[in-house]
């Protein structure tokens, strides 16, 4: 997306929400050769600071600075949650479904960067911003201090906050994935999330960005 | 010596008695400042309340909670969380701005998002779990 946009006045600026640092996120950087900003970001600051509770979102920042769409899922879709887990595949109408959604969303993003569409004003931007409560706001902060004491080496005192920081803020997937992820690699895609993402039930793993001429 | 953890970043400093630091680690650890007033941020200042300065020394914890933050600490004392509430992570939102940060790339080096202005930004985050 980024190389069709050169010379439009435009940047992609993509963090990689990694406690166990730079290095594990360097595969995955490298192999993309991007020429865009890729950050790390251990203590999870970006998505404190806006509001996020999941992978990948994305915010749409104007020349000015001003937001002019709040984190919303970037292109992913809830059609992983019928995949078959036996053989690990997707029926091919859904493959097809989550494939045309994330052209969808590209497209708007190259509109947007070209023409400016979707962009909104400020007051439809304050109405669809994340509403931060206390407990959230200390999930935050039992997030941190897990963090830095795993780092520490203090994995028991480490995984009590980490579990706070889950209980507090039980929406952020963010939380919950990575602190899986620190316990043991491979738990945040493991049985524990696959009973987790079945108990939200109706509700999206995904939420559909609100997108015109996005599939809702 | 303790380990204090904030939006500003990791500041080790010298504490006594919990969280009492020197105004000058006061500081440093959260960028608010010791006037006659009480301790102030950019234009406002907030009074001290009885008991927060003592001995010239200044009881971050508990100023820090006056203010509606969260504080958290380890079970030795050493490492200090000072988070940010819930009315001011809304309040840093509200008028659209995008909250400025700071972080490395791959190589260490620093990268801020406000030298992007002037530009549209497509700030996503993603990670390998």
């Amino acid at each position: 997306m980024f190389d069709s946009l050169q010379g439009q006045n435009f940047m992609v600026v993509a963090v990689a929400e990694e406690s166990r640092g730079a290095e594990r996120a360097r595969p995955w950087i490298e192999q993309s050769g991007a020429t865009y900003w890729c950050l790390i970001d251990p203590d999870h600051r970006v998505a404190a600071l806006y509001g996020m509770v999941n992978v990948p979102q994305c915010v749409w920042i104007d020349e000015a600075g001003g937001i002019v769409r709040p984190p919303e899922t970037a292109g992913s879709t809830d059609h992983f949650r019928r995949m078959d887990l036996a053989t690990r595949t997707l029926a091919d109408e859904h493959a097809a479904a989550r494939i045309a959604a994330r052209a969808a969303y590209l497209d708007a993003v190259h509109d947007w960067v070209r023409t400016g569409r979707h962009a909104l004003d400020a007051s439809a931007v304050r109405q669809r911003l994340p509403r931060w409560t206390e407990e959230i706001a200390l999930a935050h902060a039992h997030f941190r201090l897990g963090v830095w004491l795993r780092r520490a080496g203090q994995a028991a005192e480490a995984q009590h906050h980490l579990d706070e920081a889950s209980r507090l803020h039980p929406d952020s997937w963010n939380i919950w994935r990575q602190a899986a992820d620190l316990d043991e690699v491979g738990k945040a895609s493991g049985p524990a999330f696959w009973a987790r993402v079945q108990a939200l039930g109706d509700r999206a793993y995904y939420v559909p960005p609100d997108l015109e001429g996005l599939p809702g | 010596m303790a380990t204090i953890l904030s939006d500003h970043g990791d500041v080790t400093a010298i504490a006594t008695d919990g969280l009492c630091l020197s105004p000058a680690d006061v500081e440093r650890a959260t960028q608010w400042t010791l006037k006659p007033g009480g301790l102030c941020r950019d234009a406002l200042c907030v009074p001290l309340q009885a008991g927060m300065l003592r001995d010239g020394r200044i009881d971050v914890a508990a100023f820090w909670r006056h203010l509606g933050n969260p504080v958290l600490s380890d079970d030795s004392g050493e490492t200090w969380v000072l988070g940010t509430g819930a009315a001011d992570r809304q309040a840093a939102l509200a008028d659209t701005a995008a909250p400025d940060f700071t972080l490395p790339d791959l190589a260490g080096v620093p990268h801020r998002l406000s030298e992007l202005r002037g530009k549209k930004v497509f700030l996503t985050t993603w990670a390998s779990w």
